[in-house]
């Protein structure tokens, strides 16, 4: 343990703990922009590049930056000295100089960590905002917009996406004054292999990379009269969608936000667990087939399995690796299985005519704005789901529709595609899919009642986890991993042959879609989708019906429409086909 | 390739030293009277510089044309050409030494080549036209050692450069190469090696002047299955071209030094980080690596030792902030060239994240010799603090202008007065920028100070690399800064936020104030900025880009305020502040500056004086240079 003392503070740490850390442990909150640490997952970043950290120690001639600087025995650090002050905020002045003076007008406004740093550090003046600004290529993409002349290069997204999703679409290029964050050769994200996961927009500190806003468009389509405007909400976003309005992290808002999309316009609220249970029992359908022809001797057969929910997963796997394109599930996401069935059956039920009938999906991910303009989930150029807004756009309109969330009465989703099941519930953690998957597989392969429900193998939030079930003396293999470096970690085992698993559920972002890159902004705070995670498999444990094949409206749907799972019209609706889309 | 042993080591030696005994013979020889074949002179060398000025200046032509001019006159097999490296003296190049009356020509054309072996060598009439002539004395000097440029030189990392072919490792182990590393592999073991290193004091001479044993130590400490030894061959201070001298005219030392340092820290793996912008460095560097592997110098079990490495040469883009050692490390490593913050250092976690020993080129010029001669010889050359020579490019508004080593202690004063043949064209002196961008300008006051690296920080410096710009009057204090800041804004690799904005800042008020928009509180901000940029910067490029400023502040404060206050810049450099006028009793009323003036900035009647409009002068300064009769005014 290392003694050291910090302002009046006396402070024992353990060996290779930082000035910033030790500092937390006495309450003193030294300022951060570039740094970030989820803790508990693998974003990480500390480039040690903004220097608003720095702080003075005792015997070093230069100010220090306390989140890569050591703690060592006997060191007396000054975090907040005339000497700091003025270094710190000349720092945040200079960062100024260099930053659009839009805030009042800026997405990001009140959400943004920079505005939050300068408040704190009282800058009342910019001295140096005569200066050149740095000018920068922006960029507008089906999913993400870059205004990188917000860039405060803090380079969270580089290492995001190089780091944590091991993708590198983006860097650092050039250099100096002029220096930007951007894909390299001069290309614009959507020529690169960008998977629109999102996760720089998660990270940035400021409005450089915010998500592609669809308000307009849907304002447009609610206030039209001829069209019929529904929503479906996915399971990640009833959890999150309360901390833009101040209530707690996990805080299940399922009733009012339903009540709220009504008030809004929306003809009809839908549930896109209701989707998630039809991906489960179509892959459910799907794993068993597979693993009924492993167990029958086919040599041929593409095992692992594994789940394809995740968009930005999917262009992962088409940029990267597309000889193993066999091997994910051919069933769409749950919004698209939705927005499928709800064009067709939902609408010849209702007599809606297709081109009248507007499918939003409101959803934790970025790709999945990516996902709606896919060819194949269009049909004659009419998508089955229009447009996909994420949980702080949704927030976003209900504040602009003059609506008081906090006090809005709960509503229930309308029916028929609004029941599901507590394994919908789970689907927007990390493990979910695989546990909502495991409690059919389990029951439709062993024709028995789950002793008990809960895989807990498959629960947390470490990068990579495996479990082992037995299925009557046939040991089912299964992992499970979020964000695309792990991905890509179980994609060379599989190109090598190394890969041992009958299951992989696969989720592009940190966490699963509780760490989507549409959700309320974690500011680094892991504890914030730890929150999100027990809600979602609290609202699992107090659900009535748990298992996807359990739900009635489903069982209703498959007799009276679909058919069997993997017959000739699910397939036509529910599943999709990749592509090789290797970038050059 | 079978192993070398001492014992061929040394009988190359004295093969090699029959032509080099010539040389250094001469160098010690009076031999001022007589020259050429005619006097006797049974075999003669005439050794012609082949660094990249001279080269520039068509040298390999001189060269040839000497070939052919022996060859013609049929002494071709009496006399030898050897193109060696820089001899430092490059105001004066392309120079063409004749061996042995040690006769210095300056300035050679290739056309000169003739009249060189026609009267020199065969007549023995030295060519006093391309002799130098001494300022003060207006004689001409013949023999080098006699020219105050080389009077006070001590020439430790540059004892080959102007003496051996560079292109031949026999000249090179001639002159007692490879013996130290022979000593270090077959007598000492790591330990003693680097006890012979810090006990000789030499310290890093990239800039810092970081003790290079301790560093060393630090390197053989670390525990791992590979380490690296790196040559920082990225020099990258305007200006400053040591290490390029030192690569071009005695590679084998580098390669023999990081031999050396690979034994001392336990490595097998050398790496040469250098600048794809020095092909001639590039060049001779392979030549060397590939004689030293042909002869067994590097490779497996050298001289028998057990001890095994190689060399491999890594190309830089040429970005100044590469040479910065971790960034260095991260150019070699195909990343971004980015400094990281430190610890861990190096010598702990390095290229590929194998503990990694990078010196500069200059500080392992140095080792071999230290092993041959000693620490203590090394350690009884210099200061206190500061041990052995260092290299300066002289530049700038002085006479000679050149590569110098001289021992550390060594005045500002007899650099440029005596070394240097002082400032240009009679103007005074005015300040001396050393260490480069990061470096600060010095002043009259400062010129008697013995220069070692604790002095010129004291003083408001450094080191540096050792690039040393000599100003006079005519030079706008406020401009050099800007001219240095133009600099850092353009090679600041944009990582952390005071050197990525800050210096853009410094630089934008630095221009007003030389465009005449400045204010006083400008100056405060530059001073505070200035601080705070250092303070907090991540590396030593940012830590060190405001010492112009600061430098030049503290020592030239009454300029700035010139420029702030009263608008005036007294160098007359800062265009916008200078005003143009007709003095009334001179003109004659020619209109040769109306007419001159591309700005229809001057009224006036033919034989009346003229007058200049303020408002529409662009100050270019046509008006001055049209008059005949001196009567425009610029104040």
């Amino acid at each position: 343990m290392i003694t050291l003392t910090i302002d009046r503070h006396v402070v024992v740490v353990p060996a290779n703990t930082t000035i910033l850390e030790a500092a937390k442990t006495v309450s003193v909150e030294i300022p951060t922009l570039c740094h970030i640490d989820l803790e508990g997952t693998c974003v990480k970043s500390n480039p040690a590049s903004c220097r608003l950290c720095v702080v003075e120690v005792e015997g070093r001639g230069n100010l220090m930056p306390a989140c890569a600087t050591q703690c060592r025995q006997g060191m007396v650090v000054h975090t907040s000295s005339p000497r700091v002050l003025r270094a710190r905020k000349t720092v945040a002045e200079l960062i100024l100089s260099d930053h659009p003076n839009d805030c009042l007008t800026c997405s990001k406004c009140s959400d943004c960590e920079l505005q939050r740093l300068v408040r704190r550090l009282n800058c009342r003046v910019m001295p140096y905002n005569d200066g050149e600004h740095s000018l920068r290529k922006n960029e507008v993409t089906d999913a993400i917009v870059r205004d990188m002349n917000k860039c405060i290069y803090c380079r969270r997204c580089e290492s995001v996406c190089n780091e944590v999703q091991s993708v590198g679409a983006l860097g650092a290029v050039g250099r100096g004054f002029t220096t930007t964050i951007a894909p390299a050769f001069g290309k614009m994200l959507g020529e690169t292999n960008c998977t629109y996961c999102g996760q720089c927009v998660a990270v940035c500190p400021v409005g450089a990379l915010t998500e592609r806003d669809y308000a307009e468009e849907l304002i447009r389509d609610i206030t039209s009269p001829d069209k019929i405007v529904i929503a479906q909400t996915a399971p990640a976003v009833r959890y999150a969608l309360g901390e833009e309005f101040g209530l707690k992290p996990g805080a299940s808002v399922t009733g009012k936000m339903v009540t709220a999309l009504k008030d809004m316009g929306f003809d009809y609220v839908f549930d896109t667990d209701f989707g998630a249970d039809m991906t489960i029992m179509e892959e459910g359908a799907e794993i068993l087939d597979r693993l009924k022809k492993f167990l029958a001797g086919d040599k041929n057969v593409k095992l692992p399995i594994m789940t394809s929910c995740c968009p930005a997963w999917v262009n992962f796997f088409e940029h990267e690796y597309p000889d193993l394109r066999e091997y994910p599930s051919t069933a769409k996401s749950p919004a698209q299985m939705f927005g499928a069935v709800a064009k067709t059956y939902w609408a010849d039920k209702m007599g809606i005519p297709r081109d009248k009938l507007v499918v939003v999906s409101v959803m934790p991910c970025l790709a999945k704005k990516y996902e709606c303009s896919r060819d194949e989930f269009k049909v004659n150029g009419n998508p089955d789901v229009d447009y996909s807004i994420t949980t702080r756009e949704l927030a976003a309109l209900i504040r602009r529709s003059n609506i008081n969330f906090d006090s809005l009465p709960d509503s229930d989703y309308d029916k028929p595609l609004g029941e599901s099941t507590g394994a919908a519930a789970i689907f927007g953690t990390t493990g979910g899919v695989m546990e909502a998957a495991l409690r059919t597989v389990y029951e439709e392969y062993m024709g028995k009642q789950l002793p008990r429900i809960e895989f807990d193998q498959v629960r947390g939030l470490e990068g990579f986890r495996e479990a082992t079930i037995d299925l009557d003396g046939f040991e089912l293999k299964v992992c499970v991993v979020h964000t695309l470096s792990n991905a890509r970690m179980v994609m060379d085992k599989l190109r090598a042959g190394e890969l041992n698993y009958h299951v992989v559920e696969v989720m592009a972002c940190p966490g699963g879609c509780i760490g989507g890159a549409g959700q309320p902004y974690h500011h680094g705070d892991s504890s914030v989708l730890r929150a999100r995670q027990r809600a979602a498999y609290a609202e699992d444990a107090g659900k009535h019906l748990r298992k996807s094949h359990e739900n009635p409206d489903i069982q209703k749907l498959y007799a009276e429409f679909l058919g069997k799972p993997l017959g000739e019209k699910a397939h036509h609706l529910l599943h999709t086909h990749y592509f090789d889309k290797t970038i050059h | 390739m079978k192993t070398l042993h001492i014992e061929d080591l040394n009988k190359i030696r004295e093969k090699a030293q029959a032509a080099l005994v010539l040389r250094e013979q001469s160098d010690s020889a009076s031999s001022e009277q007589s020259c050429g074949l005619a006097c006797g002179a049974k075999h003669m060398q005439l050794l012609c510089c082949g660094g990249t000025g001279c080269k520039a200046s068509s040298s390999h032509k001189i060269v040839e044309n000497l070939q052919k001019a022996l060859e013609a006159n049929g002494v071709a097999d009496k006399v030898e050409v050897v193109t060696t490296g820089c001899f430092g003296f490059c105001e004066k190049g392309p120079i063409v030494k004749v061996i042995p009356d040690n006769t210095f020509y300056t300035q050679v054309k290739p056309e000169d080549a003739e009249e060189i072996v026609k009267s020199h060598i065969i007549d023995g009439k030295r060519v006093e036209r391309l002799l130098y002539v001494d300022p003060k004395t207006k004689q001409h000097v013949s023999d080098s050692k006699h020219m105050d440029f080389y009077r006070k030189q001590v020439r430790i990392a540059l004892r080959n450069c102007g003496l051996i072919d560079p292109e031949n490792i026999d000249e090179y182990i001639a002159r007692d190469g490879y013996q130290g590393l022979a000593k270090c592999l077959l007598e000492l073991k790591p330990e003693d090696v680097i006890d012979i290193v810090s006990q000789s004091g030499l310290r890093g001479r990239g800039g810092a002047g970081f003790p290079a044993g301790s560093k060393w130590k630090h390197a053989l400490a670390a525990k791992a299955e590979k380490k690296y030894v790196v040559c920082n061959a990225d020099e990258g201070d305007p200006g400053a071209f040591m290490d390029r001298s030192i690569m071009e005219g005695d590679p084998n030392s580098v390669v023999e030094a990081m031999a050396i340092c690979g034994y001392a820290t336990g490595s097998n793996y050398g790496l040469i980080y250098i600048r794809a912008e020095y092909p001639l460095a590039v060049s001779r560097l392979r030549v060397a690596i590939a004689q030293a592997r042909k002869y067994g110098l590097l490779g497996k079990n050298i001289l028998g030792s057990g001890f095994n490495f190689d060399i491999e040469i890594r190309y830089g883009a040429g970005a100044f902030v590469c040479g910065e050692a971790t960034a260095l490390v991260h150019s070699m490593e195909g990343k971004r060239g980015e400094p990281r913050m430190k610890p861990p250092h190096l010598t702990d976690l390095g290229y590929m994240g194998y503990p990694t020993n990078v010196n500069n080129v200059e500080t392992l010029a140095n080792v071999p010799i230290i092993m041959t001669k000693g620490a203590e010889w090394f350690a009884s050359i210099g200061t206190e603090k500061s041990k052995g020579t260092k290299v300066f490019a002289l530049a700038g508004k002085i006479n000679n202008v050149g590569l110098i080593e001289v021992p550390m202690g060594t005045t500002l004063r007899e650099i440029i007065y005596e070394i240097g043949g002082g400032v240009k064209d009679g103007k005074k002196f005015k300040a001396v920028q050393t260490g480069g961008p990061s470096g600060g300008c010095l002043t009259e006051k400062h010129l008697d100070i013995p220069i070692d690296y604790e002095s010129l920080k004291e003083a408001g410096s450094m080191m540096g690399s050792g690039g040393m710009i000599v100003m006079d009057e005519d030079d706008c204090m406020v401009s050099v800064a800007k001219f240095y800041l133009d600099f850092t804004v353009n090679e600041s690799c944009g990582k952390c936020t005071p050197c990525r904005i800050g210096n853009k800042r410094l630089y934008e008020i630095l221009t007003r104030i030389t465009e005449g928009k400045g204010t006083p509180e400008d100056l405060e901000t530059l001073k505070r900025l200035s601080e705070v940029i250092k303070e907090t910067s991540l590396c030593g490029l940012g830590q060190s880009s405001p010492n112009p400023v600061l430098s030049t502040l503290a020592n030239f404060y009454e300029e700035y305020v010139e420029h702030v206050k009263q608008h005036k810049c007294r160098a007359k450099q800062c265009k916008a502040l200078l005003t143009y006028a007709v003095m009334p009793d001179k003109c004659k009323g020619c209109g040769a500056c109306k007419r001159g003036c591309p700005a229809n900035a001057i009224m006036g009647d033919v034989r009346k004086p003229h007058v200049i409009d303020p408002y529409k002068c662009i100050r270019c300064g046509m008006c001055k240079s049209h008059c005949k009769f001196n009567a425009i005014h610029v104040s």
